[in-house]
């Protein structure tokens, strides 16, 4: 965490610890706390302080806009192939439809449009969720145009995206302002875990996925997490005011990274192209070698990465976002996601790169041998 | 040594483990999730997998998770449908043991760098003065896997220990408890790890093929009963057969699946004395012609004396007829003491001649 989270959440797990909705003087403070919070997230969302909820992290946001969205109004849900879980688990729930991606994993604007057109479904689609930043490979989506086809087709609809990825690396307002329901996990910015912010249209139709005691204006029930709220609108401060310097420091590193292990071995797949994808993301296929393997050894190396999302048993899932680009086999196996933060440094980087051309030639090495 | 041991969440390899730290190893837990369908018994299921996980905490080594499910698919679970259309009965543990544990694991483990691979099996590795490698029933006659891992050749023999083969189902245990390991008391999986409780092996069958109605008849072609599915009947089957009460008793001597036909006998019937093997694989060399071996045909089946009455094809001459071995079981040929495997292979469907 982003040590001005955790200085921010401190005074709220000792001396400020009451129930922000409460009358006491103690609650008043805590609720102050909360106010002031939620005008800060408002700020760097681009967007009125009474559209902020906190929630839980990304999934909740996920899952209420659109169950929300399906359980007031009905009608189809529509989502890309390669949505993170949190969404395309949802969207196949309710027995939605999903539109494919492109090589780079982009929604197919063309088959988004003939979908909303498609006369089973015209007029009776109840939310369109499409993410702004790939969770896996990091690939940008055309949220703009998006949005246009959207508003032309489905002028009802609820327009989502998750925005999980995006937030550490481009501006909130530019997209918030594209559509009707955003939503972040702390987590990805130097929050806490457990911890999110969905961005919710005034007046917009949607119903609450969780209700109880009426908090975040019957959107979002339950106490308030007050020293996770303090810190996540703590370290989403500090990410907006530094985004720019971030993104262009960790650029250079991102493709020093990768140039480093494309100039070394051979066979790499750069999976996405460096400007259809943002800063803090660097994925790899490399040829003939399984994630398992690379992602043990680089343990060994200390260096920390992953492949593909993970089931409940812990074992890594082929990717669905892989497979929806199209990347054969071959390569797909030998996913390799390097993501790279505010704390990153190019000795680390030199560290990675030397590690894995170190780990890939061991494996390539071995093979042959096994 | 570097040691992979393969973590299934239960008591044996969990003391598995345990005894290679004790032997002074470097040692690395995994657990292979081999089945990502529905099953409540498997032992790759979520439970087991936290179990096999939180004995490694305890140990203090870490624990990896391999998603070899397709591999799991491929070679075991498509196999195994496979062979109940043709009319094969199989063993799909073995042959996980064969695809999966002393293939694609120890392949893995070498890729990695490790210089054994573990497994909690009731078996021994042992060295004969040549120093050839001997795959050695375990110490616990009554818990002896030998016969589920008799695949190993000499190049996997060399790469894989058997921690707890010398000691007894009861020592394992008494050592878990020591330990104060959370799979000390938990039961011995029994059933195969792909397929549910509930639903059983038709329910699972079921959603993958469609059964044929079978005619059941005698050895004359008179017909005596029928059933819903050829597919589920075993050779020496004699329950679920649509035969009338009383008489003497009835057993399917043969699966007729091009005729869609089941052939039921009385226990003489049953008999045989010649058994064809294929996909034979040894130790070490091959015995020779006329060599005495103990075969064993179930896991844990008698061990039954016989001669090696041909090579290739391989085909055994037991002393005194038995009953006909199911096409698709495993035979393990042991040495004359019953010490150690020599080889096997699978249950051929065709009776070798001079039955």
């Amino acid at each position: 965490m982003r040590q001005e989270a955790i200085d921010a959440m401190s005074p709220y797990m000792s001396g400020i610890y009451a129930n922000p909705s409460g009358s006491h003087r103690f609650a008043r403070l805590a609720r102050k706390a909360i106010d002031e919070a939620r005008d800060d997230v408002a700020e760097a969302l681009g967007c009125k302080v009474g559209e902020v909820i906190f929630t839980s992290g990304g999934t909740e946001g996920d899952n209420a806009a659109i169950f929300g969205a399906a359980r007031n109004r009905g009608g189809i849900s529509i989502c890309s192939a390669a949505e993170h879980h949190a969404v395309l688990h949802c969207v196949e729930n309710l027995h939605g439809r999903v539109v494919s991606v492109d090589a780079t994993g982009v929604i197919d604007i063309a088959e988004l449009e003939a979908a909303l057109q498609d006369p089973q479904i015209a007029g009776n689609v109840s939310v369109v969720s499409v993410m702004a930043v790939n969770n896996e490979v990091g690939s940008i989506s055309p949220l703009r145009q998006v949005a246009k086809v959207v508003r032309a087709h489905a002028p009802n609809a609820v327009l989502h995206t998750d925005a999980v990825q995006a937030a550490c690396w481009q501006d909130l307002r530019e997209i918030s302002k594209l559509v009707d329901v955003l939503s972040v996990s702390a987590h990805k910015f130097g929050g806490p875990k457990g911890m999110g912010i969905t961005m919710q249209r005034l007046g917009l139709q949607i119903d609450p996925l969780i209700v109880g005691g009426g908090q975040e204006r019957d959107r979002r029930s339950g106490t308030h997490n007050v020293a996770g709220i303090m810190a996540t609108a703590a370290a989403l401060r500090v990410t907006d005011q530094t985004r720019n310097e971030e993104v262009a420091r960790v650029t250079k590193l991102r493709d020093a990274l990768v140039d480093g292990v494309c100039s070394e071995i051979e066979d790499v797949l750069e999976t996405v192209p460096r400007d259809k994808r943002v800063a803090g993301i660097a994925h790899m296929c490399i040829a003939g070698c399984e994630s398992e393997s690379v992602l043990y050894l680089l343990d060994e190396a200390m260096i920390c990465a992953s492949a593909a999302s993970a089931c409940a048993s812990g074992a890594m899932e082929p990717s669905h976002v892989l497979t929806a680009m199209g990347v054969d086999k071959q390569h797909s196996m030998g996913a390799l996601r390097m993501s790279l933060g505010h704390t990153t440094t190019e000795s680390e980087i030199d560290r990675a790169v030397n590690a894995v051309v170190g780990v890939v030639r061991q494996l390539r090495r071995n093979k042959i041998k096994a | 040594m570097k040691v992979l041991v393969a973590m299934s969440g239960g008591v044996d390899s969990s003391v598995a483990a345990s005894e290679l730290l004790d032997q002074g190893h470097e040692v690395v837990g995994v657990t292979m999730r081999l089945w990502g369908g529905e099953s409540d018994t498997g032992c790759c299921s979520v439970s087991d997998v936290d179990d096999a996980r939180r004995v490694a905490q305890q140990l203090g080594i870490d624990h990896l998770v391999f998603n070899f499910s397709d591999d799991f698919n491929k070679h075991v679970v498509a196999p195994y449908v496979q062979a109940h259309v043709d009319g094969i009965t199989p063993n799909p543990c073995i042959e996980c043991n064969r695809h999966l544990k002393f293939d694609r694991l120890s392949e893995r483990a070498r890729v990695l760098g490790f210089d054994a691979v573990a497994t909690g099996h009731h078996a021994q590795v042992s060295r004969d003065a040549t120093g050839t490698y001997r795959l050695t029933r375990g110490h616990d006659e009554l818990k002896d896997q030998s016969y589920v891992v008799y695949m190993l050749d000499q190049a996997e023999l060399a790469y894989t220990m058997f921690p707890v083969g010398h000691l007894t189902k009861a020592q394992v245990r008494d050592r878990a408890v020591a330990l104060g390991l959370r799979t000390a008391t938990k039961p011995d999986s029994q059933d195969v790890c792909f397929i549910s409780k509930t639903g059983g092996r038709e329910t699972f069958l079921g959603n993958r093929i469609e059964f044929r109605k079978a005619a059941v008849v005698t050895a004359d072609g008179e017909k005596a009963g029928a059933v819903d599915a050829l597919e589920l009947v075993t050779i020496g089957q004699r329950k679920g057969l649509g035969l009338p009460g009383g008489g003497p008793k009835q057993f399917v001597v043969d699966v007729d699946t091009p005729n869609a036909r089941v052939v039921i006998g009385n226990e003489e019937q049953l008999l045989r004395t010649g058994l064809a093997v294929g996909n034979v694989m040894w130790a070490n060399v091959a015995p020779g012609v006329g060599e005495r071996v103990l075969v064993q045909c179930s896991a844990h089946g008698a061990a039954i004396a016989a001669t090696i009455e041909n090579l290739a094809p391989l085909v055994l001459r037991f002393d005194e007829a038995q009953r006909r071995i199911a096409p698709g079981q495993s035979v393990v040929c042991y040495d004359i003491t019953n010490s150690h495997v020599l080889g096997g292979g699978i249950a051929e469907a065709v009776n070798p001649t001079s039955n």
